[in-house]
């Protein structure tokens, strides 16, 4: 047993539970939905033992780091805070069909970072400037952030599948209530926007420590900054100008692109002193 | 009748208004984005490379070369921090009466047409259950509780967390301490480069930017410099070895790597880079292709041995880090020079990656570096930021203002209790939050249970 095989174990897992999820929206059948739910605990158990796993194999191969050091590590651990803060807001709003745009969210972070043939696998050891105490810290805050905005933004997707009548017979099952995706949506983009916050807070006073300037214009910097005002966008509209629905649930989609370019983006398209992911 | 506002007034309603923030804060997000895909501090020549002499006019005129610098970013950040401060002015007069209220007044009608308010009737009578209310509430409230009798019964009612509403007042007061510490650093404080070969010393640092010199409180060498590389070729560890020194004295030795500076005196000293320099000494390896002799020295830097039968002498003249043969990077490099006794005098360049490369010459002699020790100097960077004590403040202000704006409520719950006859008293429990309804909610059905428990339902 070694950790790649258990994360890929974890990806087919959450394959299966997105089945679920989307079976039970496309099919009426709320039996599905309660099937993914312990589905994606399952994967969730799996992906943690292999985050653990792989942990440990890097002490044994003698670099001895938390895996979080490159991208592959990276996308394992978004799969892993998105599953795991899932888990957690079904178990306590009871749910579960808010699981059909999550779950599959879930399953392309781990699975990009299984098929991508230019995201290596390989346990690489740490290169001087990741050798630091604050690497926990903000990856941990970091992808806490992701994974509300990423839940924020399955949410937000309901806005343009439910119909807003009622009344109408719709092709899929029934979505919670307006309100409570309301609430949803917020409640993840303020959990996101608190560890955004402290994310590029703790990026900053390592940056401080490791480059010499707390603030560089570095593009990965400048696009979390970016991502940070579209959500602050976001709270000031809904809290101080009343907006709420379709039109805030865009301004949600469009602060999740944020996210993704943050993510990915930079490091595709822009150079800068982030390169590692 | 409503006044016509002054001019002052719809100035100070401009600059009160979310809406500004709003548009402020969408225009920051976009004009970031250009920074990011456009190169920035280049040199003129790099941007008319890359976008044409055209373009180039239009990125002067805008400082889009410098634009986190320009003076219309500055201005957009400028307008967040008035907005900030007169939209707080604005508010704060407001809150500051709820949250320290003369005197707080219940009034059990807000609690009417809440949604969480439930209601149920108990075989005990009205004082027996006013006594539980009060303990109830009392070991979940963090306030006192307030009793008060109306016209159809008696109220209890219990609040906490009205402090809360001053969260979101911190969140904005650590913006404006982020910008002021950056102001300050921008103002107070440089960053600069500084390149020291293994031995020198050096109390006088270039500005990044200006290029300008800048005189060090103290005198800073460096001792030594180490790369460790990984199995796996990847760089493990840069080290430097600095010894600061005052007033011709040794203060203090440090070992400095990245992610750990070295800070004395306001001034940072970080590991930055690192490159080969000119070795003290080398051994070259010289053929006489004439006569087929060869001969080995060991010649020290700038130190010249005589050629084979004596046909002139070989000078070891410098070094290069990095030689460029057409176009191609091919690593450090060793310069020689040949002074042959018949007039002949050429420089020769020896790539020690290629130890053949002399031969392509076909010269009369080759000469091959057969080895040498590595010298090494270190590229630091120097930084100074009075600045830095307001920004983690602010950072930590920010993280403690958005915590207690979003996950902390003013809370408060009321308990009725009215007479229904036969010893009998009907009671009902309601919630209000200024947010996090969830947790009231949470709040109401606890108590209800409790109640219901302890009087015996």
């Amino acid at each position: 047993m070694n950790s790649s095989l258990l994360l890929s174990a974890a990806t087919f897992i959450y394959a299966l539970a997105s089945v679920f999820y989307i079976g039970s929206f496309s099919f009426k059948k709320q039996a599905f939905a309660r099937l993914g739910f312990w589905v994606i605990v399952i994967g969730l158990v799996a992906n943690t033992c292999g985050i653990l796993l792989r942990w440990l194999e890097s002490y044994q191969m003698g670099y001895g780091h938390a895996p979080f050091s490159n991208m592959y590590e990276s996308l394992v651990f978004f799969s892993w805070t998105a599953a795991a803060l899932y888990v957690f807001v079904e178990f306590k709003y009871k749910e579960s069909i808010i699981g059909v745009f999550v779950s599959p969210l879930i399953f392309l972070g781990i699975a990009y970072a299984s098929f991508d043939p230019s995201i290596t696998s390989k346990i690489t050891p740490l290169i001087p400037a990741l050798k630091s105490n604050w690497l926990i810290a903000h990856v941990i805050t970091c992808f806490l952030g992701y994974a509300g905005f990423a839940l924020a933004f399955g949410f937000s997707f309901m806005y343009f599948i439910k119909p807003k009548d009622a009344g109408t017979i719709s092709l899929f099952a029934k979505l919670p209530e307006w309100d409570v995706i309301d609430e949803l949506t917020y409640q993840m983009i303020v959990f996101g926007f608190l560890f955004l916050t402290i994310g590029i807070i703790t990026g900053s006073v390592w940056a401080n420590s490791a480059w010499g300037k707390y603030w560089s214009w570095d593009p990965k910097e400048t696009w979390s900054l970016i991502t940070w005002f579209i959500y602050a966008i976001f709270l000031h509209l809904r809290l101080m100008r009343g907006w709420h629905g379709k039109n805030l649930a865009v301004v949600s989609i469009i602060g999740f692109l944020g996210v993704l370019f943050t993510y990915f983006g930079v490091n595709f398209f822009l150079s800068g002193l982030h390169s590692y992911a | 009748m409503k006044q016509k506002d002054s001019f002052a007034d719809q100035i100070w309603m401009f600059f009160a208004s979310v809406k500004l923030t709003v548009y402020t804060l969408v225009l920051l997000a976009l004009t970031s984005i250009i920074g990011t895909v456009l190169l920035q501090n280049g040199s003129p020549e790099a941007y008319i490379r890359l976008y044409g002499p055209g373009l180039y006019n239009m990125i002067q005129v805008l400082h889009l070369d410098r634009m986190y610098q320009a003076w219309w970013f500055l201005l957009l950040m400028v307008v967040l921090c008035v907005n900030i401060v007169v939209c707080s002015i604005d508010r704060l007069s407001a809150t500051w009466k709820i949250i320290f209220p003369k005197n707080i007044s219940v009034n059990p009608r807000r609690f009417e047409n809440v949604k969480n308010r439930q209601q149920f009737e108990c075989h005990l009578p009205m004082d027996r259950v006013a006594q539980q209310a009060k303990q109830v509430l009392a070991a979940r409230a963090a306030g006192k509780v307030i009793e008060k009798t109306g016209e159809t019964g008696l109220f209890v009612y219990a609040e906490k967390g009205r402090w809360s509403r001053l969260g979101v007042y911190v969140v904005h007061a650590s913006v404006l301490m982020l910008l002021a510490g950056a102001l300050i650093g921008s103002a107070l404080g440089f960053k600069a480069n500084l390149r020291l070969d293994e031995g020198q010393t050096a109390d006088t640092v270039f500005n990044a930017y200006t290029r300008l010199p800048i005189k060090l409180p103290f005198t800073v060498r460096c001792n030594d410099f180490q790369v460790k590389f990984y199995d796996t070729g990847a760089p493990d560890e840069f080290k430097s070895s600095l010894t600061i020194l005052e007033n011709n004295q040794e203060s203090f030795t440090e070992d400095i790597l990245v992610n750990h500076p070295l800070r004395y005196k306001g001034i940072n000293i970080f590991q930055a880079s690192y490159g080969a320099t000119t070795p003290d000494e080398a051994v070259f390896e010289i053929t006489d292709n004439k006569t087929g002799t060869v001969e080995t020295h060991t010649i020290k830097n700038a130190g010249a041995v005589p050629l084979p039968s004596g046909a002139g002498s070989f000078i070891f003249e410098g070094f290069l880090p990095h030689y460029n043969f057409n176009g191609h990077n091919l690593g450090e490099a060793f310069i020689g020079r040949l002074d042959t006794t018949n007039g002949n005098n050429v420089q020769i360049v020896l790539p020690t990656r290629f130890p053949t490369f002399d031969k392509m010459r076909k010269g009369r002699f080759t000469v091959e570096v057969k080895s040498w020790d590595h010298a090494y100097y270190t590229g630091l960077q120097v930084t100074k930021d009075p600045g830095v004590p307001f920004v983690y403040t602010g950072f930590l202000l920010m993280i403690i203002g958005c915590w207690v704006t979003f996950f902390v409520s003013h809370q408060s719950v009321c308990i009725g209790l009215e007479q229904a006859g036969s010893g009998n008293t009907r009671v009902w429990v309601a919630g209000r939050a200024n947010r996090n309804a969830q947790s009231t909610n949470l709040t109401v059905k606890k108590l209800v249970k409790e109640l219901k428990d302890v009087s015996g339902k």
